[in-house]
């Protein structure tokens, strides 16, 4: 484990918004190291810059300033074509509001980076089908989300950010919109992946959803205000 | 294909946007659908009167001696028989079908009390096929008639409804110079042509008009040859008109010992200029309705740019999201396009289906004396599906290239 490189490095990044003349900084000098494997909380209150990071990590934003390496490549340098197939085939992402298309089955939600990824219907339809049975929806793979419940959404997308075995997932308030009782489902969930091997990143503000975490990052203005790391999780929890 | 790919995808969209997808075609449709119609009534139309022109016998050269210019009439030596039979020589005039002499009088007709002035035409069996006469009643001259000087005539609409009364003129007998002759047949009704009026002839074998019908003022015949009034030179076919002409000229010039610095003394009316004026006069009604068309296949497209638009900003969440999972700007551009290509190829489809049903509809209002005909050809159709894909790729591309536009980010946090 040790001699892996890490996942991710970020080094210095400030990320600045500009609102009419007045400049905000979301993000100010930020450096941080993820490591192959880990399991880190992003806590903060809103407007911390919790979203921006992830944004960042996960390839749909770009720095202001600084640099972002994943994978041993610097993010800064990739084009849009190499930055959207890093982003199909090692990045998972989870939503608060979940983002499922509204008129199609859950079968085609988890289809759909396969279908960017360029795979034969068949075989998209075979993985599909796995993922949705892995987050226990095999029962539910035709149906629409209006026909499924809010913890029943939040699998099916979680179903489709891990169709492709991405090496890192990014959930963005995970459990924000859906119940408690549901919200640790989805949690194991994750956890049964991170003990697989899947590096997970949560940003969240719910302080126990954080704990679960072996690391919690928490910003404050933009910046790290502490990064605490925890014994490892045990399997039970 | 990489295209097919996004076909389901467009078809889910469509599906999933009944109503919508059927307003945004409609412009389409109606489009496609008035631009065929129209165009095959100026088809039908244009037809119609090439048709009409055909009949007027159009191959026809017609040969007179004299020339008209700066409005004076000069006159040249008669033809006669021997330029006929010069002319019917096929060796040197490949592009002459054949020479047909006419020898024309204006005289009296009569049938007991009934009488009326008329042209009394004196030709060979040729004459009605070659200016494609039909008959009403009866039959044409036959060789036969010609050759044995028989004394038969075939009358116009007119005359036989002035001498007869309407009652059929087959087998009576009418009076032309105090002599008599049988009606073997009556024309078909058709009017006054480029020859004159086509009702008003009686037509008679060469020979006997030639014998019996001597003109007033000027002998019948020259250097021993049977003059004619006109020679009425078939040619092989439209295109070789003018070919035609120029081997007439040719064989005229010399019979008449005419150096290179005379001008002719003789005529040969081509005709070739009206088919050019009724093409021209086509294509600039074709031209028109066309234009007619394309103009609500540009509506048609706008409405579609605009049904587009709306569809990406209500879809920018869905952009965003599949950007976010690896969807390529070409993938994005691709799909939006490929469901405005496939809006406007069904709305094409169902306009051409349309077009079929208006022009039944157009059809049942024809009548004998305003026919009306939709003539939808297969190069309409083809360029109506080409220029309605090419409506959707024109108008959908804006739309899509805006999609592509959009910034995930922006993009997923969008309500």
């Amino acid at each position: 484990m040790l001699s892996l490189p890490p996942l991710i490095e970020i080094h210095n990044v400030t990320r600045t918004y500009h609102i009419g003349r007045s400049a905000l900084h979301a993000l100010s000098n930020v450096s941080l190291t993820i490591d192959h494997g880990e399991y880190v909380a992003v806590v903060g209150t809103s407007g911390s810059g919790k979203s921006t990071l992830l944004n960042i990590l996960g390839l749909l934003d770009r720095p202001t300033e600084g640099t972002y390496r994943i994978h041993k490549q610097n993010a800064g340098e990739l084009t849009d074509r190499q930055r959207t197939t890093l982003r199909n085939r090692e990045i998972g992402f989870v939503f608060q509001e979940f983002n499922l298309l509204a008129r199609a089955t859950a079968r085609r939600q988890a289809e759909l980076p396969l279908f960017y990824a360029g795979l034969s219907r068949n075989e998209s339809r075979r993985r599909a089908l796995n993922a949705l049975e892995q987050v226990g929806l095999a029962d539910r793979a035709g149906h629409r989300p209006e026909e499924l419940s809010g913890g029943q959404r939040q699998r099916v997308a979680i179903a489709r950010a891990l169709v492709n075995s991405p090496s890192l997932l990014l959930a963005d308030e995970p459990t924000g919109a859906i119940d408690t009782r549901t919200g640790e489902e989805v949690m194991a969930l994750f956890e049964q992946r991170h003990l697989e091997g899947l590096t997970l990143v949560i940003v969240t503000h719910d302080r126990e959803i954080a704990a679960r975490a072996r690391r919690i990052i928490t910003l404050r203005d933009g910046a790290v205000i502490s990064d605490e790391r925890r014994p490892a999780l045990s399997a039970a929890a | 294909m990489r295209l097919l790919k996004y076909f389901p995808l467009a078809v889910e969209n469509i599906a999933a946007r009944k109503l919508r997808s059927f307003l945004t075609m409609l412009g389409v449709i109606i489009g496609v659908a008035s631009v065929l119609t129209t165009l095959g009534i100026g088809r039908g139309a244009s037809a119609d009167i090439m048709q009409q022109i055909g009949s007027e016998g159009l191959t026809i050269l017609n040969v007179e001696s004299g020339t008209y210019s700066d409005q004076t009439w000069t006159s040249g030596p008669p033809l006669t028989m021997a330029d006929v039979a010069a002319l019917s020589d096929r060796s040197l005039h490949p592009d002459i079908d054949q020479a047909v002499p006419i020898y024309r009088q204006y005289i009296h007709l009569v049938a007991g009390n009934n009488n009326r002035y008329g042209e009394v035409v004196g030709t060979t069996s040729a004459y009605a096929a070659i200016h494609n006469l039909e008959l009403e009643h009866g039959r044409f001259l036959t060789e036969n008639e010609v050759a044995q000087k028989t004394k038969s005539v075939v009358i116009g609409a007119e005359v036989a409804q002035k001498l007869f009364d309407g009652a059929d003129a087959v087998g009576k007998s009418l009076r032309i110079t105090n002599e008599p002759y049988t009606v073997v047949g009556v024309f078909r009704k058709s009017g006054w042509g480029r020859f004159g009026n086509m009702d008003g002839r009686a037509v008679i074998p060469l020979a006997v008009a030639q014998d019996r019908l001597r003109p007033a003022y000027t002998s019948h015949r020259h250097r021993g040859e049977y003059i004619v009034s006109e020679i009425h030179v078939n040619a092989v076919s439209v295109e070789r008109l003018d070919a035609a002409s120029r081997q007439i000229e040719q064989t005229l010039r010399l019979r008449r010992n005419l150096t290179e610095d005379e001008p002719n003394d003789f005529t040969i009316d081509n005709q070739a200029w009206l088919l050019e004026t009724a093409n021209s006069v086509a294509a600039t009604l074709t031209a028109f309705l066309a234009g007619i068309g394309a103009i609500s296949l540009l509506v048609g497209g706008i409405g579609i740019m605009n049904i587009m638009l709306v569809s990406v900003t209500e879809r920018t969440r869905e952009i965003g999201l599949r950007k976010a999972v690896g969807a390529h700007n070409r993938d994005i551009l691709l799909q939006f396009l490929v469901e405005a290509l496939m809006l406007t190829l069904v709305g094409g489809l169902i306009g051409i289906a349309i077009s079929y049903g208006l022009a039944e509809i157009v059809e049942s209002f024809s009548s004998p004396d305003f026919p009306l005909v939709v003539l939808i050809e297969p190069g309409s159709l083809a360029a109506a599906v080409s220029v309605s894909a090419a409506c959707g790729l024109l108008f959908g591309l804006y739309p899509a290239i805006r999609a592509t536009r959009l910034d995930p980010i922006e993009t997923l946090r969008h309500e």
